[in-house]
C-alpha cells in the first residue's frame, strides 16, 4: 500500500481539482477498488463538494481543551493572567461586558493548563471541546475519509492524523493499494501531519513568482521529512518563461516535472459545476494534460504496486 | 485601523489585493504578512529587508543537579513535551508549546528555560512610508501562531523613526493604517492574524470552494466581533450563491474583480492589480473610505 499526497505551499493552485481528477481517471483505469481518498485540508475542506459522495459516518472531533474559571469560588487575585503566556485571560477591565470577574478567552486559550495549577483557589478547570467533526463517506471512485474543522479552532494536524490513520486503516482491511491524500495549503502543523507516513508528494505549482517562492518552501518541507517530490505545473501558459523558469530550477534539483496543465477554462467551469474536470469534459486540453499526468504516475511510480 | 485580508480558500487573491490596497492608501502605513507558512508580499511589494529578529518560544532545560524527578513537570504538560524514566528525564522541543506550566510547579525550581527558534521576522521600508514587515517560519516547524502573534508586536528603526505596532482604533481617530494579509484556512493562524484587527476583508470567488471558505472566515469574525466585507475575484465565472450569501448575511460587497487573463499574467510576474490595470486604481484609493463608511467601524 502507497500513500500519495498533493501538496503545493501556495494556496488555490489547483490541489483539489487535481485530485479528484486523478481518482476519477484511476478509477476508469481499472483501479476501482484499490483506492482511498483522504480530504487532509480540514479547514477548507473542499474534496466532498467535487465527489459529492455519500456519507456513511460522522463522529465529533474532541480538540484541544480550554481553561474554564469558576466565578463562584475565585478570588480575583488576578494570578491566571499574569501566568497566562497567551494573553488568553480577560481581565475584568478588558471584558467587553463590564464583568467584575476574570475571563478566559476560548481562542486565545491554548489549553496548557498553567492557570489551572496555579490558581489558589482551585477555580479554574480545562474542558474538552468539540473542535470538529469527523466524516467517512462513499464516493464513486473509492471511500472517502474527510473532516470538518470548526472555524478558528486548533489542532488541525490532530484532525488530519485521525483523517489519515482511518484511510490507512480501510487501505489495510480491504487490501486498497493507494491511499491518495489531498493536502493544506503551506508548510506548518496540518502539511506536516499530511506528509507524515507518505511514500511520494504531488506538488501542484503555477508559473507566477508565488508559485515559484511557494514551490520553494514545500519542496525544503518535503526534503526534512524525507519524502520524495514531483512537481505538476498548473496553467503552464500563462507565463511561458516562468514555466521555463520552474523547470530547470527541478532539473537542477533533479525533482521530475511529471506533467504540465494548460491555463483553460474547462477547469473553473467544472469547478463552479461542482463536477470533476475530465469526467464533464474529457477533450477539454486540461482533461487531457491530467490524463497524461495520471498515465505517466501510474506507470513510472505506482506500477509497481 | 486595523484591517486584515483573510479568505479561507487559498489562491483567491489575498496578497494581491493586500498589496494594492498598500499602495492606494494614505502613507504611512504599516504592512505585516502574517501569512508566515508562504509569506508573498514581499515579492509584490519588493522591501528593503534590514531588520531581523529570531522568533522563539521558550523550551524547558532541566537542571539535573537541583532535580529531584518527581515527575511534577511531566503530570502537567498537557503536550506531553517531558518525559521522567527513573533518573532520566526527556525533553520533546518540537511537542513544547513554551507554556511555561513545568517551570511554575516545579518544586526544586530546577528548571529554567532556553529559547528554540522557530522562525525569523524581517522588516524594512517598500516604497517611501511603507513599513513593511514578515514572519517567516523555519522549515519543518508545525507552529505558525507564535511567529504571527511575535510580528504582531514587533517594534523596528526606520528612516522616518521608530516603527510600532498600531493600536486596534475607531474610526475618528484613525491616524494610522496597518495592512495584515492573512494565510489561507480557518484555523488558529487565521483567528491570531484577526485578532485585534478593526476589519476584514474577505477575498472569495464565486466557485462552491469559495462559498464553503468564505463560510468559514465569517463565522471566525463573528466569534471576533470583527466588521467584514468580501471582494469577489475572478466575478463572473460562475454562480449567484456567494452573492446571495452575502446579502443574507448583511457582508457589503466591496469590490468585484473579473477573471482576465492579462491580469493574472501580470499578478504573476509580481506587479498588484493597482499597477496593473488603471481601471482599479480608483476602486482601491476609495476602498478605505468605504471601509469608513460601513456600520460600527
Amino acid at each position: 500500500m502507497k500513500q500519495l499526497v498533493i501538496l503545493s505551499g501556495k494556496g488555490g493552485t489547483g490541489k483539489t481539482s487535481l485530485t479528484a481528477a486523478l481518482a476519477h481517471l484511476a478509477a476508469q483505469d481499472g483501479w476501482k477498488g484499490r483506492i482511498v481518498l483522504a480530504d487532509a485540508d480540514v479547514d477548507a475542506a473542499n474534496l466532498e463538494l467535487v465527489l459529492k459522495p455519500f456519507l456513511i459516518e460522522s463522529q465529533n472531533f474532541i480538540g484541544g481543551k480550554v481553561a474554564i474559571i469558576q466565578t463562584e469560588s475565585c478570588s480575583v487575585c488576578g494570578t491566571c493572567a499574569f501566568v497566562c503566556r497567551f494573553d488568553a485571560v480577560l481581565s475584568p477591565t478588558e471584558s467587553t461586558d463590564q464583568a467584575t470577574e476574570y475571563h478566559i478567552d476560548p481562542l486565545a486559550c491554548e489549553g496548557c493548563a498553567s492557570c489551572v495549577y496555579q490558581c489558589p483557589t482551585h477555580s479554574i478547570s480545562l474542558q474538552e471541546q468539540v473542535a470538529g467533526k469527523f466524516h467517512y463517506s462513499e464516493s464513486l471512485y473509492g471511500p472517502l475519509y474527510h473532516a470538518h474543522l470548526f472555524p478558528g479552532q486548533e489542532n488541525s494536524g490532530k484532525l488530519v492524523t485521525l483523517v489519515k490513520q482511518r484511510a490507512r486503516l480501510d487501505a489495510f482491511d480491504n487490501q486498497r493499494d493507494l491511499i491518495i491524500v489531498d493536502g493544506p495549503p503551506g508548510i506548518g502543523c496540518p502539511v506536516i501531519s499530511a506528509i507524515s507516513g507518505a511514500d511520494l508528494a504531488l506538488i501542484v505549482t503555477e508559473p507566477s513568482v508565488s508559485g515559484i517562492h511557494d514551490l520553494q518552501r514545500i519542496l525544503q518541507t518535503l526534503q526534512h521529512f524525507g519524502v520524495p517530490p514531483l512537481v505538476v505545473i498548473n496553467k503552464a501558459d500563462l507565463v511561458p518563461q516562468a514555466t521555463v523558469e520552474i523547470q530547470n530550477f527541478c532539473k537542477e534539483k533533479e525533482i521530475e516535472v511529471i506533467g504540465t496543465i494548460p491555463f483553460d477554462l474547462a477547469i473553473p467551469r467544472a469547478l463552479v459545476a461542482s463536477e470533476i474536470v475530465t469526467a464533464v469534459q474529457p477533450e477539454a486540453p486540461a482533461s487531457l494534460a491530467i490524463r497524461q499526468v495520471w498515465r505517466h504516475l501510474s506507470s513510472r511510480y505506482l506500477g509497481a504496486l | 485601523m486595523i484591517i486584515a485580508i483573510a479568505s479561507g480558500k487559498g489562491g483567491t487573491g489575498k496578497t494581491a489585493i493586500a498589496t494594492s490596497l498598500a499602495l492606494a492608501a494614505k502613507r504611512p502605513l504599516r504592512f505585516l504578512d502574517c501569512d508566515v507558512e508562504a509569506p508573498n508580499a514581499a515579492l509584490f511589494l519588493k522591501p528593503k529587508l534590514e531588520h531581523r529578529k529570531p522568533v522563539g518560544i521558550p523550551i524547558p532545560v532541566i537542571d539535573e543537579e537541583l532535580c529531584s524527578y518527581c515527575g511534577r513537570c511531566a503530570a502537567v504538560c498537557e503536550f506531553h513535551a517531558i518525559a521522567i524514566m527513573g533518573n532520566k528525564s526527556l525533553i520533546f522541543p518540537e511537542l513544547c508549546h513554551g507554556c511555561g506550566s513545568c517551570t511554575l510547579i516545579c518544586p526544586e525550581h530546577a528548571i529554567r528555560e532556553r529559547i528554540d527558534t522557530i522562525g525569523v521576522l524581517e522588516g524594512g521600508s517598500a516604497l517611501p512610508e511603507i513599513q513593511f514587515a514578515q514572519g517567516i517560519l523555519n522549515i519543518g516547524e508545525p507552529m505558525a501562531v507564535p511567529v504571527i502573534r511575535e510580528l504582531k508586536k514587533w517594534s523596528f528603526p526606520s528612516p522616518t523613526g521608530q516603527i510600532n505596532p498600531i493600536e486596534q482604533t475607531s474610526p475618528a481617530s484613525s491616524n494610522g493604517l496597518e495592512i495584515r494579509d492573512a494565510p489561507p484556512g480557518a484555523s488558529c493562524p487565521v483567528v491570531e492574524t484577526l485578532r485585534g484587527a478593526d476589519f476584514a476583508i474577505l477575498v472569495t470567488e464565486p466557485t462552491p470552494f469559495g462559498y464553503h471558505d468564505l463560510r468559514q472566515v465569517v463565522e471566525i469574525c463573528r466569534d471576533l466581533n470583527i466588521p467584514a466585507g468580501v471582494i469577489i475575484n475572478r466575478d463572473g465565472i460562475g454562480e449567484k450563491t456567494v452573492e446571495e450569501f452575502c446579502a443574507s448575511e448583511g457582508l457589503p460587497i466591496l469590490m468585484r474583480i473579473p477573471l482576465q487573463r492579462n491580469l493574472a499574467q501580470a499578478l504573476a510576474q509580481g506587479e498588484t492589480i493597482y499597477t496593473a490595470d488603471v481601471r482599479f486604481r480608483a476602486p482601491f484609493e476609495q476602498l478605505l473610505t468605504k471601509i469608513r463608511g460601513i456600520g460600527h467601524v
